[in-house]
């Protein structure tokens, strides 16, 4: 089975916090690691490696230091890497990346499932994993917790809903996007370290994939940013001080309107 | 869109170099320099900056010619989003909104409602305020799947020619929309938590927040159309029912081929706790690693019912085992804003706050005076959590009589 896993690197917020007269993050040094939604993308690509045979490729597209990302997923156990990388992807909207992603699989070759995150942390968008599902005209099934079972042709797996959840059914090649529940990522061997230090990246640029010029980064990204704010800051208010009875009595007092 | 430094204007502060969340920033001989190959134009630095030397050339809606071609596309259109065959509330606060957007504009506000037997609900829809309702009435449709209402919506726009379509940022909306914003090669906004217009444009102002809320961006879509955006569960206000108000339904049905789907639903589990639903829930009580323990969470849960609320958890919490993945609230679990959300014996980290922090009134119960979840609460209590979720239990029960 080839899989081929999608992934972004992204700001850590792990030490961030937010300064709260100024309401911006503060931050010390930064470092960037694996969108946290991704290495559950990985480890799952790993285990269905393990379990029916192939071959993993982690694929991202970014700035050239994005290759750490694709380092790490080497560490954890991927076979091989890509990074897509030119100027001309700078500004991409959720449409373009979709699309130079898609490219880029189109050169990568053969696969019987496409592996996502759910969503990034930066953006918060869940669309590039659907967005490569309809570029490729693959079936989807997104908001995975658990991949129940592959099947010959057919993989078969839970998908998060608001009130539980749906077994969905699906033809390979498809494209799946996966919740933290999926798995726990396991940590890097000693092995996968030396590895992912030697290992050779694959790397793509625009000339490589036929793809649009026009149709790339921010010239082929229909949505455009038009005005960026900080949001007011939400100020601490009340501290209710006094005998645990007489606090909450208090509190209700507060809260008894706003409820009905 | 593009970013500089006016370096008559910096003076080497360095604030922008702290704010920056992409390090792409640097001090060089004493002027800020943007590494353009780590900026991602998010726009942190030009807020930080005291002195204005940082600007971004921003598209002004004014510069943006409107094609002509683009005549042909009006109305505002609502994904009336059905389970179970009921319409779901998300889609109720849309039509509140899409009203507002499709009065400005001067256009009829129409639903899209698609499903089986689901003709009594189009009715609902009209008395939300829709003048139009378009359905599709098909076995294929009775539940969500992926292919048929993509292959579905996406004919209905290539007939109608909507100008904005918005749709609820639930699982189902963000799935389709994605899927149908490639389909139609329109330009789709996430998550959004405010929409407007400008009217002399009409070009629908799309604002939503980006990096867990600490920076808010404004989105247009101005060289396509449809506009479309899925918008965040509780922001809007419900439109007002009127069982009088008055609109057309207009039935739809296509050929077999395109209710086809490659994907099989072979089940759909409902979780029975009913203390669930987290998006739809106006409380939420949260517990966190001060909970100590699963059972203790018996304390969460009654005070939860006693409210009429739903229960979550900090992710410190779930990943202890104590409660299952989806009451996780946070970065890598649901973004809420009920009315009142009560976190209890949660400390707040950041990856925490940024999934519950536009909730209207925060509650935050814990015994460390420092933790950070005070500094976002409309209310705390620096108290024993042990002591004080039974007697505000029970305070409750009484008032509210349940």
């Amino acid at each position: 089975m080839n899989i081929i896993v999608c992934i972004k690197q992204v700001p850590d917020t792990t030490n961030v916090r937010i300064d709260p007269e100024t309401n911006t993050l503060v931050r010390a040094g930064v470092q960037s690691i694996v969108n946290p939604f991704d290495m559950y993308a990985i480890e799952e690509g790993i285990r269905l490696k393990e379990k029916f045979g192939g071959s993993v490729t982690v694929l991202t597209m970014g700035p050239p230091q994005a290759e750490e990302a694709l380092r790490e997923a080497i560490s954890l156990g991927a076979d091989e890497a890509v990074l897509v990388s030119d100027r001309a992807f700078a500004g991409s909207d959720t449409w373009a990346t979709s699309y130079t992603l898609s490219k880029t699989i189109q050169k990568i070759g053969k696969f019987d499932i496409i592996l996502c995150g759910k969503q990034a942390i930066d953006g918060d968008t869940a669309q590039v994993g659907p967005g490569i599902a309809a570029f490729l005209d693959l079936p989807q099934i997104t908001f995975v917790k658990k991949i129940e079972d592959v099947k010959g042709p057919l993989v078969r797996a839970e998908r998060m809903t608001e009130e539980g959840y749906d077994i969905v059914e699906s033809p390979l090649p498809c494209v799946i996007t996966v919740v933290k529940e999926i798995n726990e990522p396991r940590l890097p061997s000693l092995k996968g370290k030396m590895r992912a230090k030697k290992i050779e990246i694959r790397k793509l640029e625009a000339k490589d994939l036929d793809a649009d010029p026009d149709s790339l980064g921010l010239k082929g990204s229909p949505t455009k940013v038009v005005k960026i704010f900080t949001p007011p800051p939400r100020k601490g208010g009340q501290i209710l001080e006094g005998e645990a009875k007489d606090i909450c009595g208090k509190l209700v007092e507060l809260l008894k309107g706003e409820i009905c | 869109m593009s970013i500089r430094v006016i370096n008559e204007k910096c003076v080497g502060c360095k604030l922008c170099v702290k704010t920056c969340p992409f390090g792409a920033i640097e001090i060089v001989s004493k002027k800020a320099v943007i590494d353009m190959h780590k900026c991602t134009l998010c726009g942190a630095c030009i807020e930080s900056c005291k002195f204005d030397a940082i600007v971004l050339a921003k598209i002004s809606p004014t510069d943006i010619k409107f094609p002509t071609k683009f005549d042909q596309y009006k109305d505002v259109w609502v994904f009336c989003e059905q389970k179970k065959g009921v319409v779901q509330s998300v889609s109720y606060e849309l039509l509140g909104k899409g009203r507002e957007l499709a009065d400005t504009l001067g256009v009829d506000l129409c639903g899209v409602l698609l499903g089986e037997n689901i003709k009594e609900e189009a009715h609902k829809v009209i008395h939300r305020g829709a003048n139009k309702v378009y359905i599709v009435d098909s076995s294929a449709l009775r539940n969500y799947q992926d292919e048929p209402y993509t292959k579905v919506f996406i004919q209905l726009i290539k007939e109608y020619k909507p100008e904005i379509v918005i749709c609820g940022a639930t699982s189902i909306g963000r799935s389709l929309m994605a899927r149908i914003a490639i389909g139609v090669h329109a330009g789709l906004t996430a998550d959004c938590t405010g929409l407007d217009i400008d009217k002399k444009e009409r070009l629908l102002l799309q604002t939503r927040p980006a990096f867990g809320g600490n920076i808010m961006a404004t989105i247009i879509c101005p060289n396509h159309r449809p506009q479309m955006s899925t918008v965040r569960h509780k922001v809007m206000k419900e439109a007002p029912e009127n069982k009088h108000h008055k609109g057309k339904i207009i039935e739809k049905s296509y050929g077999a081929e395109i209710y086809s789907s490659r994907t099989q639903l072979l089940d759909v589990v409902e979780e029975i706790e009913e203390t669930v639903n987290l998006t739809e829930a106006n409380v939420i009580v949260s517990g966190g690693r001060g909970m100590q323990s699963p059972e203790n969470f018996k304390l969460i849960e009654d005070l939860a019912k006693s409210l009429g609320g739903a229960v979550g958890a900090s992710r410190a919490a779930v990943d202890s085992g104590w409660k299952t993945y989806s009451h996780q609230v946070g970065q890598t679990g649901k973004t809420v804003c009920p009315k009142i959300y009560i976190a209890c014996g949660i400390s707040g980290q950041i990856q925490h706050l940024v999934g519950m922090q536009s909730s209207e009134i925060i509650v935050a119960i814990n015994k460390d005076p420092h933790a950070p979840i005070f500094t976002v609460a409309t209310y705390g209590i620096v108290g024993d959590l042990f002591e004080v979720l039974p007697e505000l239990t029970r305070r409750f029960k009484e008032t509210l009589k349940r």
